[in-house]
């Protein structure tokens, strides 16, 4: 691509390697590592923290949904039934709309993480 | 059941394999195919291939069998095989795939620096994968049995012969085609002959005395019992005998049996009429082998249901052969979305179990007698439909339990014979890696010829309790908290996960016989999992010194996005 401006240029290197860097990743020279976290220590502990917050609001969201069920089943005296629906078919569905939130919530949080990190 | 077409059916799904593997041994390579198919499986495919290995004999017979025994309180398993996928995902699999390592002691090594914390963490592998794989060599042999006839260990032989062949010749990449594969065979493998039986039982007048307790025999049937048993009556039974009840023996007689416990030798024919209920069975033989089947219906406390509950939730993420699938991800946002991907996947899968154990409560009753639970998916078809419909939908089943059995125990062969080479065999290269298959799938295969007999779901549920108890705290705390040390980490590997093998090793041999400590000891999680979490956490603060030296740099590897990587590095 020689007819393109410089700026670009820096654009279309950085860019493409993604799906053979990670198999890389794990011996890659360890300076490079050490640079990169004290360049973002700070903003690691805040990013993990973002995610820890995401993680136990699914957790939360879990628990009040599944923990009550069987103190339910047991104190309804025909609750074999509602036991049947609810365990059988009616749980899968809330398990992986969770999961969908989390991921875009995880997602975005580490978007928000790359823009934050690049403005400095 | 006519094995006239299951026999073909089988023989398809282990060359189907075979065909599939020799696919993916073309395009196998280089060493990092074998372990991890050189990480570039995309979600779509990788999520089949995570599912199809996950959805072992426990789900594909095992479940049915227990609801039909027990009743909806074991739908939990499901559950729980599903949730643990959620907390999977939302503690684990991102950063589990950026930590770059091959295995769960790879994991260990990386995050510890400590060979002693990588040797524990591969002993425990092995441990977990060697017991989760005699359900399936086990599930394999009764399968066949009910089938054909053939004898116990017969199954597990061929489960064994295939999957050694296939790990060992291509390794993860054509495992990966191969479980995804088997994931679509299983699916369909239960959908349409349930589709089949809904329609049989819709035809039937839609009876939904499936839901009641206890179950009843809708038509006379005559139950033959295999193995002695004791027999709770609640109320008093009326049934034709010929053989021997409470050690008197008649011949073709009708009893009226007073409410309480009858024992029944083997070899009785019991009569039952219609709407007689189906008793509760004390099985004498094995009872003491199977936390889940001690407790009958009704005093099944709730303490167990919450110790699954935990067990099942958390276990999943520390079972061998689903964390090695991660690494075989090309990033961690792939990881990610192909965790959601895979909940969707076996939560479908999930919904058929629960029809086919309702529907042999209604069609296969006295199941709950002859002690083959296990087999209620095999039977139903041919009970329900018959005919050649029903031979050729009970073949179709057959086929997908196969495909289970090679699926997940390929995986667990994978994962233990990876430990193996890496750690206990003296070089490592792909020649070892064939040697250490062997060794993998030689041990439990030789466990299931000498033991037999442990019920397929509990020795699953007691891999989980395991690896809840030891594997959730390293992964969790290795990846969130900055404090852990090495020490912290073996010991408390050691505490939670040794302590809930120990007690589930105590209630199978029969220790306490009953009351709560018998409940504690069966169900260990709900205790061992705080257990091993506190003590990891405690050693930890105790050893500040011993803090790796590179954790920051380690944990950011951890966390930070690839293009973050990238970028910082360009």
């Amino acid at each position: 691509m020689p007819n393109q401006d410089p700026a670009e240029r820096r654009v279309v290197v950085t860019g493409p390697p993604r799906r053979s860097r990670p198999a890389s990743g794990y011996y890659r020279p360890r300076t490079e590592i050490d640079e990169q976290t004290t360049l973002g220590h700070t903003y690691v502990r805040s990013l993990m923290r973002t995610q820890l917050r995401a993680a136990f609001a699914v957790v939360a969201v879990l628990g009040l949904l599944v923990g009550p069920l069987p103190l339910l089943f047991a104190t309804m005296p025909d609750g074999h039934g509602v036991a049947w629906a609810v365990l059988g078919f009616g749980l899968y569905a809330p398990l992986v709309l969770l999961a969908r939130w989390y991921v875009r919530r995880a997602e975005r949080n580490e978007r928000d993480f790359v823009r934050l990190v690049e403005d400095r | 059941m006519n094995s006239g077409y299951a026999v073909p059916a089988v023989a398809l799904v282990v060359l189907a394999t075979v065909f599939v593997g020799a696919f993916g041994l073309r395009i196998s390579r280089t060493t990092s195919d074998f372990y991890v198919a050189s990480r570039t499986v995309g979600p779509r495919l990788n999520a089949a291939a995570i599912s199809g290995e996950y959805l072992s004999a426990a789900s594909f017979l095992g479940i049915a069998g227990l609801v039909l025994v027990q009743g909806p309180d074991m739908l939990w398993y499901p559950v729980g095989y599903t949730a643990g996928y959620l907390v999977l995902l939302i503690f684990v699999a991102a950063p589990l795939r950026r930590s770059g390592a091959y295995t769960l002691p790879d994991f260990a090594e990386a995050r510890l620096s400590s060979q002693a914390v990588r040797r524990l963490a591969g002993a425990f592998v092995v441990g977990v994968g060697w017991l989760y794989l005699l359900p399936q060599l086990q599930g394999a042999g009764l399968t066949l049995t009910v089938l054909t006839g053939a004898p116990d260990s017969l199954g597990g032989l061929i489960v064994a012969v295939v999957v050694v062949a296939t790990v060992a010749a291509g390794g993860m990449r054509s495992i990966t085609f191969v479980q995804a594969f088997q994931y679509w065979l299983k699916l369909t493998a239960l959908l349409v002959p349930a589709l089949f039986l809904v329609l049989a039982w819709q035809g039937d007048g839609s009876p939904t005395r499936a839901f009641e307790e206890p179950a009843t025999f809708r038509e006379q049937r005559v139950v033959r019992v295999d193995d002695s048993l004791d027999v709770k009556l609640d109320t008093p039974l009326t049934v034709t005998v010929s053989g021997t009840v409470d050690g008197r023996t008649h011949e073709d007689t009708e009893l009226r049996l007073p409410a309480g416990t009858h024992h029944i030798d083997a070899g009785t024919r019991l009569t039952f009429g219609k709407g007689a209920p189906v008793p509760e069975a004390d099985r004498v033989g094995d009872g003491s082998l199977s936390p889940s089947q001690a407790e009958s219906r009704g005093e099944r406390p709730l303490y167990a249901t919450y110790g699954l509950i935990l067990a099942t939730f958390l276990g999943t993420m520390g079972l061998p052969h689903v964390v090695v699938r991660f690494y075989t991800s090309p990033h961690g946002v792939a990881a990610r979305r192909t965790t959601v991907a895979v909940l969707g996947l076996i939560g479908a899968f999930y919904l058929l179990p629960p029809v086919y154990g309702a529907l042999g409560r209604l069609y296969a009753p006295e199941l709950t007698l002859t002690g083959n639970a296990d087999a209620a998916v095999l039977l139903l078809p041919d009970r329900v439909i018959g005919g050649l419909g029903g031979d050729l939908l009970g073949a179709l089943v057959a086929g997908g339990a196969f495909a289970a059995f090679l699926s997940t125990a390929s995986g667990l062969t994978m994962a233990v014979a990876g430990v193996l080479t890496q750690d206990v065999l003296p070089s490592r290269g792909v020649r070892h890696f064939r040697l250490g298959t062997v060794l993998a799938m030689a041990v439990p295969l030789a466990a299931s010829v000498l033991v037999g007999g442990l019920p397929v779901a509990d020795a699953v549920g007691l891999a989980f309790a395991v690896s809840a108890s030891s594997f959730c705290p390293l992964l969790v705390l290795g990846i969130w908290w900055r404090r852990l040390t090495p020490p912290g980490a073996a010991a408390g590997m050691l505490v939670g996960g040794g302590a809930a093998l120990v007690a589930v090793a105590a209630t199978m041999a029969g220790f306490p016989g009953s009351g709560a400590l018998h409940a504690l000891l069966a169900w260990p999680a709900l205790w061992s999992v705080p257990l091993g979490f506190l003590t990891m956490v405690l050693v930890s603060l105790a050893t500040p010194s011993r803090v790796p030296a590179g954790t920051g740099a380690i944990l950011a590897r951890f966390h930070l996005p690839e293009e973050l990587r990238t970028e910082v590095k360009a």
